[in-house]
Formats: structure tokens, C-alpha cells, sequence
């Protein structure tokens, strides 16, 4: 499937050229098969996340690592035969520790996140529009900041475009299957252990 | 000191659990419509087409920094063009934006066919644990959004942009958001939820 010699090279090659037009209307489709995925998959109930974070529900962690798992293998294939490209964001150790913190903090508190709170205003969870309104705030007083963050916290632990396999010195073509049968593993033992 | 806060919640983390036994049961209320692999394996197949036909991960928490963008253009244009996030990010009806809106409205989609409109202010688990009062979930909701937002920004993304879409490109960072997001997230449920 993916060979390691040659997947370790990032590809040069042009993205797929799509018309305005048409990035709209895909925007359109994958965005609603998107919203339609997250409430079918029961992620945009209060309670269902609300319990993951209990440790009480794993819904979220089977959709989450399912959804790696499978994703993971296409897009890597698709970039092997440069038909993607890659989109690494940089690792910004202080930024993410303390982001993330933040963001669970807020999660624990809003009960959905950005994107399963779209699904769940579809579904008509009116509660979640309190959460939406602090989110726009929230990414308000973000740019507020921004100048200064930028100076600061973001530079703290500022690796660069670092990926997994490239951190641990192994091959990609070699870390994508061995990574995607660890995560099949712990959806097995998730499945085992789990009531929900 | 982040490293040494974050150890300590890991080690609170086995006792708050055993607190769970005798807290809320989040899987009293009603689960996901369809399984949860089904979806995860869809949400992963959905990122195949976004990276193919759009050249864009998924991602959702940038939607509400461009809304934020669009308000603060119209109530303070010149200052909201001077700060450094919409420098590098000025708001427009761009991809992210449209991917949102049709999310709530996928939402909606899979909530009619599958009769789970849920059309009310407050989830029933909220009212079992913290009372009848929509004014309470307002605020406790609006500020969970403010941590979110910011921290999504902070760390550059949230459950869809690093949880999904770096995760399975094996993005360092989006590795280490998601733990953080996570151990933040569980350690303020356990103590919303079970232990005040």
C-alpha cells in the first residue's frame, strides 16, 4: 500500500485546481454530510458527550478514533500517489498545552464542541446557542490578544511542522499500519470494557 | 509548572472515577441513532473527499472566529482590522464558513429522518444534576464557549481540527491538544458532574 522508501518525501505536487463554483457546492455537501454524520452518530447529545468526559460514555472515542483510523489510511495513500496534499500545522507546545486545558475546561461547561454544537443546533438543542455566543466572544478576546499571544505563549515550545513518524525516526509507509492497528486495538479493548 | 499541574490532575483522575459510581449516569439517557464505527468510518471517509475535492481538512472552531470577525467589523471596523488573528485571518464567506452552516443544517437533516428533533432549552440530564433554571445554563454555557474559543485558537484548532483532521494527518500537536483537551475536559466533569 504505501511504499516507505518513497512516503517519507513530501509531495510536490500541485493540488487539485477546483473552480469557485464548485469548491462552494462541495463546501455545501460535505458540510451537511458532515452535521447529518455527527447527530446520527448520537455526538451532538448533550449527554452523550457529557459522559465521555465522564468516562461513563465512549461514543465519542470509538466515532473519534474510528474516523482516524480510516481517514489516516485513505489520506496517506492519496498523498503517497500525490493526489492530496498534507496540512501540518505546527506543534506549539506551551500554545497547545495550555489550549487544550482551556478547551476541556470549556468543554466540561458547554457540554458540545465547535463542531458537534452545529449538529446539535440542527437538532434543535436550543441550549447550545449560549455556548455559541460565548465561542464568538471567546475567539473575539483571542484576537484581541493576539498580537501579544504571537510573542509570547506561542513561542514557548515552537517545534515547527513536526509529524509522529518523523518525531520517533520511523518510516511513514511503517507507522500508518502499525498506528492503525494500535487504534484498532484500543477500540477493541474500549468495546470489551465499555457499557455504552 | 503546567507539567507538574497536569501530573497531579492524572493522579486525582482514578479517585474522581470511583466518585462516577455513585454521581449522574450519562448512558441513562438516550445514545447515538447508528453505530458509532458506521460514523467514524464515514466522518473518515469525508476527509478523503474534503482533502481531495477541496484541498481543506475538516475543521469547525475557525467558523465562530470568522462570525466574530463580521461583528467586530461592523461595530468597530478599524480596530478589528488592526489586530494580528484577522491580519492573518480576515473573515469572509469562505470554505470553513459555508462547511458550518450546512453542518447545523445536516444536523437538522438526520434529526428529522430520525424523529429526534429535540426542540428544548435544557437536556434533561442538565436539569437532573443542576435544576430547572435556563438562566444558570446560559451562563455557565456562554463561559465554557469563552474558554473554548480561545483555547481552540490558542492551540490552533478543536475536536474536528486537531481531534479529526491533525490526528489522522499524524500532526504532533494536534496529538498533544487532544490529550490536553481531554485531561482538561475529564477533570472539570468529574468535578462538575461528581464531586461538588
Amino acid at each position: 500500500m504505501i511504499d516507505p522508501g518513497k512516503a517519507v518525501k513530501e509531495t510536490s505536487a500541485p493540488p487539485p485546481t477546483v473552480p469557485a463554483g464548485k469548491k462552494l457546492v462541495a463546501a455545501i455537501i460535505f458540510g451537511t454530510a458532515f452535521g447529518f454524520l455527527l447527530q446520527k452518530g448520537g455526538v451532538g447529545k448533550y449527554n452523550v458527550l457529557i459522559g465521555q468526559l465522564l468516562l461513563q460514555d465512549f461514543t465519542v472515542a470509538k466515532v473519534m478514533m474510528t474516523a482516524i483510523v480510516v481517514g489516516m489510511i485513505g489520506v496517506f495513500t492519496l498523498h503517497h500517489f500525490a493526489k492530496v496534499n498534507l496540512d501540518i500545522h505546527p506543534t506549539r507546545i506551551g500554545a497547545q498545552i495550555i489550549g487544550g486545558m482551556l478547551f476541556g475546561v470549556g468543554f466540561a461547561l458547554i457540554a458540545y464542541c465547535p463542531g458537534t454544537g452545529a449538529a446539535a443546533l440542527g437538532q434543535g438543542s436550543w441550549d447550545v446557542l449560549f455556548g455559541m455566543a460565548g465561542l464568538v466572544a471567546g475567539s473575539y478576546l483571542f484576537a484581541e490578544m493576539s498580537g501579544w499571544l504571537k510573542r509570547t505563549v506561542e513561542t514557548w515550545g515552537d517545534k515547527g511542522k513536526v509529524m509522529l513518524p518523523d518525531l520517533l525516526h520511523i518510516p511513514r509507509g511503517v507507522f500508518v499500519p502499525a498506528f492503525a492497528l494500535l487504534l484498532i486495538a484500543a477500540l477493541f479493548a474500549i468495546e470489551r470494557f465499555s457499557t455504552r | 509548572m503546567k507539567r507538574r499541574l497536569s501530573v497531579m490532575v492524572l493522579l486525582l483522575l482514578p479517585s474522581l472515577t470511583s466518585a462516577a459510581d455513585f454521581g449522574v449516569d450519562a448512558t441513562h439517557y438516550d445514545g447515538p441513532a447508528w453505530s458509532p464505527y458506521i460514523v467514524g468510518a464515514g466522518i473518515g471517509v469525508l476527509s478523503w473527499l474534503t482533502f481531495y475535492f477541496s484541498d481543506k481538512p475538516i475543521g469547525a472552531s475557525s467558523f465562530y472566529a470568522t462570525v466574530a470577525g463580521f461583528i467586530g467589523r461592523l461595530v468597530a471596523r478599524r480596530h478589528t482590522e488592526s489586530l494580528s488573528y484577522f491580519q492573518s485571518n480576515p473573515p469572509s464567506v469562505n470554505w470553513g464558513f459555508v462547511f458550518v452552516i450546512c453542518t447545523i443544517l445536516g444536523g437538522f437533516i438526520a434529526a428529522w429522518t430520525g424523529d429526534e428533533i429535540r426542540n428544548e432549552w435544557l437536556h434533561p440530564m442538565w436539569v437532573d444534576r443542576f435544576g430547572d433554571s435556563i438562566a444558570l445554563r446560559g451562563i455557565v454555557g456562554f463561559i465554557g464557549g469563552v474558554l473554548m474559543a480561545f483555547g481552540s485558537r490558542l492551540a490552533g484548532g478543536c475536536t474536528s481540527g486537531h481531534g479529526i483532521s491533525g490526528t489522522l494527518q499524524l500532526n504532533s500537536g494536534s496529538w498533544l491538544t487532544v490529550i490536553f483537551m481531554f485531561i482538561g475536559g475529564i477533570a472539570t466533569a468529574m468535578l462538575l458532574y461528581t464531586a461538588l
